[in-house]
């Protein structure tokens, strides 16, 4: 029995056999367990790329990638680590195998060769822990982007994981699915530990992580607390990528002369910090 | 519109035909097939007719949703029918003029042949009207499974047409966003013959394929990352169970089956 649930990256490169210039060039990382780590970049930054090689999915092309003490170089271990590291993708039409929501719940399961009593329990806690029980037995194409990828997450779920990899999930849904799915998984987060390592490139759902890992041209450019890394606007900006708006405003306010504190991520925090400085009378 | 899509003619009321199990289902449905073209006489139609009738009933499937399988096997029905008429020898003429000679042997053969095909098409509406594609898709599976031994992929099939099934809905949601778009743009769909109809297709299914294989990929990688590994040491959730009333099931086409036989030789 292996206990270590961290997932590490050691100097890890991978290169499309099509493509002249690597999609990751010796990144390294370690994630904790029960982190919630925020991988942020713009299209083609290479993110993508590195949720595949958590999985699996991808064999590095030099270095190793350890998902709970698996390496993922070992063809033999490749089903043991993807029960332990589930993965959701971005479109959530095209990772639902079954014509009912349980039955979909239950792919992963069956595949695991679990036997069927001991399916139906895990499925049904499974899908109360996404709330959506009560779309058992509908069929997906009934059910909203949001709804769909709660499905998703019911999925892997069932399949008891350490690790959850959402690439990108909510880049398809409307602005309430995405709020419905992100808090889900970050209770998921709190509640069972389950360490998540959430690829995006919206800035809001980064500022929620513990740590924000900041990929550009294949290589990680920043990583630290969100407050750290969105402090450094210019540098953010410098790769095309946008800081959340409040702290692009404090930024400005700073440069203009007002002592702010460092961090701002929202609205509440810049108000709280502009009133202490100018307190109203 | 799209919505029962994927039911197919499946007719979902619960029923205790409903309930059987779909392999029984599925051998019954061949033993009927088999019944049918046994039956030698105008009796033993009467014997199936009721029978159709009776499992109509306790499936609680109106007559007249059987019936409507038949619609679009009109046209080979009235032929058969038609060339059994016209081309049958016979003795007791009944209308003669011109070319054409309506004999009563002709005329009997004729009506037949074409009950023949409306009892084997109504016979097997009853099994899709009764079973869901998903269960049937699960009945075939089972039912092949011991072809495995020959390396015939029944897992494979059955995971084929179960995501067939569920990727229809899917894909014709796609299709009415892709002709949406495309008569925004000015494309029309609806004028001109046949030839330019089709050639006005061509900015729809080129668009629908290379979507369809996009999903493809997307959900053979899905797949893998949740552990699939084709059919070997898989478990199910649906476990298929033989109860009593499949046997009563069976008991009752054996009864038709040899009844129809009996007729056939004493009759």
């Amino acid at each position: 029995m292996r206990s270590d649930s961290r997932v590490q990256l050691n100097n890890v490169s991978y290169s499309y056999e099509e493509q002249a210039s690597p999609a990751l060039s010796g990144v390294s990382a370690v994630i904790q367990p029960g982190e919630f780590v925020a991988v942020l970049g713009h299209n083609g930054s290479g993110k993508s790329t590195l949720a595949k090689l958590l999985n699996a999915l991808y064999i590095p092309t030099e270095g190793n990638v350890v998902v709970c003490g698996y390496n993922t170089r070992e063809e033999k271990l490749v089903w043991e680590i993807r029960r332990r590291a589930g993965m959701i993708f971005q479109n959530p039409d095209n990772q639902i195998v079954a014509t009912v929501v349980k039955e979909d719940v239950a792919f992963g399961l069956e595949n695991l060769g679990v036997p069927t009593e001991e399916m139906i329990p895990r499925i049904e806690s499974a899908l109360s822990a996404v709330r959506m029980s009560a779309c058992a037995d509908k069929a997906p194409h009934m059910l909203s982007g949001g709804q769909k990828q709660r499905v998703a997450i019911a999925g892997i779920l069932a399949m008891e994981p350490s690790v959850i990899i959402a690439d990108e999930a909510t880049a398809m849904l409307d602005p309430s699915g995405r709020k419905e799915v992100l808090e889900t998984i970050r209770s998921l987060n709190r509640q069972k530990g389950i360490t998540v390592v959430w690829i995006t490139h919206f800035m809001e759902e980064a500022a929620l992580a513990d740590r924000v890992l900041v990929v550009t041209d294949g290589v990680i450019r920043l990583s630290g607390t969100p407050a750290e890394v969105f402090d450094r606007v210019d540098e953010m900006r410098e790769m095309h990528l946008d800081v959340p708006h409040m702290t692009a405003l404090a930024g400005e306010l700073r440069e203009a002369g007002m002592p702010l504190r460092p961090g701002i991520l929202t609205v509440e925090e810049l108000a709280e910090e502009v009133e202490n400085l100018c307190p109203l009378k | 519109m799209l919505n029962n899509i994927t039911m197919g003619q499946y007719y979902p009321v619960d029923s205790r035909v409903h309930r059987l199990d779909p392999r029984i289902k599925l051998i019954l449905t061949i033993v009927f097939i088999v019944a049918v073209f046994m039956a030698k006489t105008f009796a033993g139609y009467a014997l199936i007719l009721g029978f159709v009738w009776l499992t109509s009933r306790l499936a609680n499937v109106p007559f007249r949703m059987l019936l409507r399988g038949l619609k679009p096997l009109r046209l080979i029905i009235i032929l058969t029918f038609l060339l059994n008429l016209f081309f049958t020898a016979g003795d007791t003429l009944w209308v003669e003029f011109w070319i054409i000679r309506i004999t009563k042997e002709g005329f009997l053969q004729a009506a037949f042949y074409s009950l023949r095909l409306v009892f084997l098409v109504i016979g097997t509406s009853l099994l899709t009207l009764t079973t869901s594609p998903v269960s049937l898709s699960d009945g075939i599976e089972l039912l092949l499974t011991p072809l495995k031994k020959i390396h015939f992929p029944a897992h494979e099939l059955a995971m084929m047409m179960t995501i067939a099934l569920r990727f229809i809905p899917t894909l014709l949601e796609e299709t009415d966003k892709i002709m949406k778009a495309q008569m925004a743009r000015g494309a029309d769909f609806e004028s001109g013959n046949l030839i330019s109809r089709a050639k006005a297709m061509v900015p729809l299914l080129v668009p629908l394929f290379v979507s369809a294989f996009r999903r493809a990929g997307d959900l053979a990688m899905a797949m893998e990352s949740r552990c699939y590994h084709g059919g070997d040491g898989r478990t199910r959730l649906r476990v298929l169970k033989i109860t009593k009333n499949d046997w009563i099931a069976c008991g009752v086409m054996a009864a038709l089956l040899a009844l129809i036989i009996l007729e056939g030789i004493f009759l």
